[in-house]
């Protein structure tokens, strides 16, 4: 995936949408700031999920954290390769580290999300 | 809680080599560098270079110091040879851990001169509850001397290879000992050392579970001392490791954390540190307590720490319920994905009838009961030569 084609959430999750279908990841920054990853747990195929809604958790040797939504829609594929060994989201976040994908409705409005320039702008102002 | 962070004479250096600072016991310090699991491996595998100029060091001199240390110390303080370094807890009124602590016993003339290394978050109450225990007379004279001198440890099997190089050891009272080698050095014991164009002491002690050795010298050599390993210990594989893969190297060692397996509402039984606690010595503050508690638990103890280890690698962090049955049986202290073990590990009160090691348990992780088991402590311990 080219970073500059993707969508941001503020909570560190990008998106890609291709006519009715979405994936979801999660960004390099967010890799960086984990580092250290050894779990991650991802919704059942099938589970509708709200934009923003938490679909799952990644767990570092540090801590946990949440995983959401960028956008509404039904998943119908999870990364089983990150799900065997978290570390795989590392070393390639925008690509095969990617987490689940989704139908999502016709129409899904990506407004709410950042582009790669706000989102970069945000990571920037981030205290870390 | 709005008072500023101190910062050791490192700060800058972690700052300009990539460190993330975080708050810690009152100071500002290094979590990590790179990463915690590559600091972590390269302890266990080579060596690793920690700053801990955090711990409070403090300094009882005078004819009395060691019996007034013998009565805040849970472990024989009088019967510490010159040069030898002993575990203790200091205990309140109650017998509740009021920190845990080593007391080096310094070889000085005319006189015995003791150090405790006590920890950072605990050393203003140290030092309160120390020097109100200490004689009216004057004999025995306090010091703080935390912010005069740094402390490095380096650990690991390379450890002893890269300091070699930069420290010649002394004789008590000071006088170069060509003689002397750094791995003759027993096991917490210590000797004074020149390096750097300085002086300091060398100690072979660790939070980690490897061989290694501790290092104090006067602040404004720290820096110097720092990098000159870091530049010999390049060649060996060391890297400087943060206060993250501290945590997890010592929780594989089974070591225990005040604030997380120590409190004041601990007991040294429950926390089985019964090896630092002398009862036997005359005047002990805390004695009745400890005495009556020992007695308690022999009847019945409310609470023992356990190692967990946990199917999968969901980690159980601190606070977590172990449950048994779906009843819950114990709490979480410390928890990591161990990154030596490749297994997710805790340390943990629980219910001493269910602490034999094997027993099965779950933990509540976020609402999920995840398989666990009573593991033994240590769960790391290193292969010697």
């Amino acid at each position: 995936m080219d970073p500059a084609t993707l969508r941001y959430a503020e909570t560190h999750e990008w998106v890609a949408v291709s006519g009715e279908f979405a994936t979801v990841g999660i960004t390099q920054f967010a890799v960086e700031q984990l580092t250290d990853l050894v779990f991650v747990q991802l919704p059942d195929v099938g589970r509708m999920l709200a934009a923003r809604e938490s679909f799952g958790e990644i767990e570092s040797v540090k801590a946990v954290s949440d995983l959401y939504s960028p956008v509404a829609g039904e998943v119908i594929e999870v990364n089983a390769a990150v799900k065997a060994d978290a570390m795989k989201i590392a070393a390639d976040p925008y690509g095969a580290g990617w987490l689940i994908r989704l139908r999502v409705p016709a129409g899904t409005s990506l407004d709410h999300l950042h582009t790669l320039d706000q989102y970069e702008k945000q990571i920037a102002e981030a205290p870390h | 809680m709005s008072e500023p962070l101190l910062r050791t004479p490192l700060y800058s250096w972690h700052a300009a080599h990539g460190a993330r600072l975080v708050s810690f016991g009152g100071w500002e310090m290094p979590v990590q560098y790179t990463s915690i699991v590559e600091e972590h491996t390269a302890t266990r595998t080579a060596a690793g270079l920690f700053d801990i100029s955090h711990m409070g060091r403090i300094n009882f001199t005078g004819p009395g110091a060691a019996a007034v240390l013998d009565r805040l110390l849970t472990n024989n303080v009088a019967t510490l040879k010159p040069g030898q370094i002993r575990y203790s807890l200091i205990v309140n009124e109650s017998g509740g851990v009021l920190d845990d602590v080593l007391v080096y016993r310094t070889p000085a003339a005319g006189h015995t001169d003791h150090m405790l290394v006590v920890n950072a978050s605990n050393r203003p109450k140290v030092l309160d509850w120390t020097r109100a225990h200490l004689p009216a007379d004057g004999s025995v004279e306090l010091v703080d001397r935390t912010l005069d001198w740094g402390m490095i440890a380096v650990q690991g099997p390379k450890a002893l290879d890269i300091v070699r190089p930069l420290v010649d050891l002394r004789q008590p009272g000071g006088a170069p000992d060509p003689s002397a080698r750094l791995e003759a050095i027993k096991y917490y014991f210590f000797a004074g050392i020149g390096t750097c164009g300085t002086w300091g002491i060398v100690s072979r002690t660790g939070y980690t579970g490897e061989d290694g050795v501790e290092l104090i010298v006067p602040s404004e050599k720290l820096v110097e001392l720092w990098e000159s390993v870091v530049r010999v210990g390049e060649s060996h594989g060391l890297k400087p490791c943060g206060l993250g893969a501290r945590d997890t190297l010592r929780l594989e060692a089974g070591m225990p954390l005040y604030g997380h397996e120590l409190g004041e509402d601990i007991d040294p039984f429950m926390a089985g540190l019964d090896f630092a606690v002398k009862l036997d010595k005359p005047d002990l503050i805390g004695k009745r307590a400890l005495v009556a508690a020992q007695q308690s638990h022999d009847a019945k103890m409310s609470r023992r720490r356990v190692g967990i280890e946990l199917e999968g690698k969901r980690i159980a962090r601190e606070g977590f319920t172990l449950l048994k049955d779906g009843a819950k049986v114990g709490y979480v202290t410390s928890g990591t994905f161990a990154p030596t073990l490749a297994k997710s590990i805790a340390m943990a009160y629980l219910q001493p009838d269910l602490a034999e090691p094997g027993t099965e348990l779950a933990v509540d992780v976020r609402g999920q009961a995840v398989p666990a088991r009573v593991a033994t402590l240590p769960f790391y311990k290193r292969r010697k030569e």
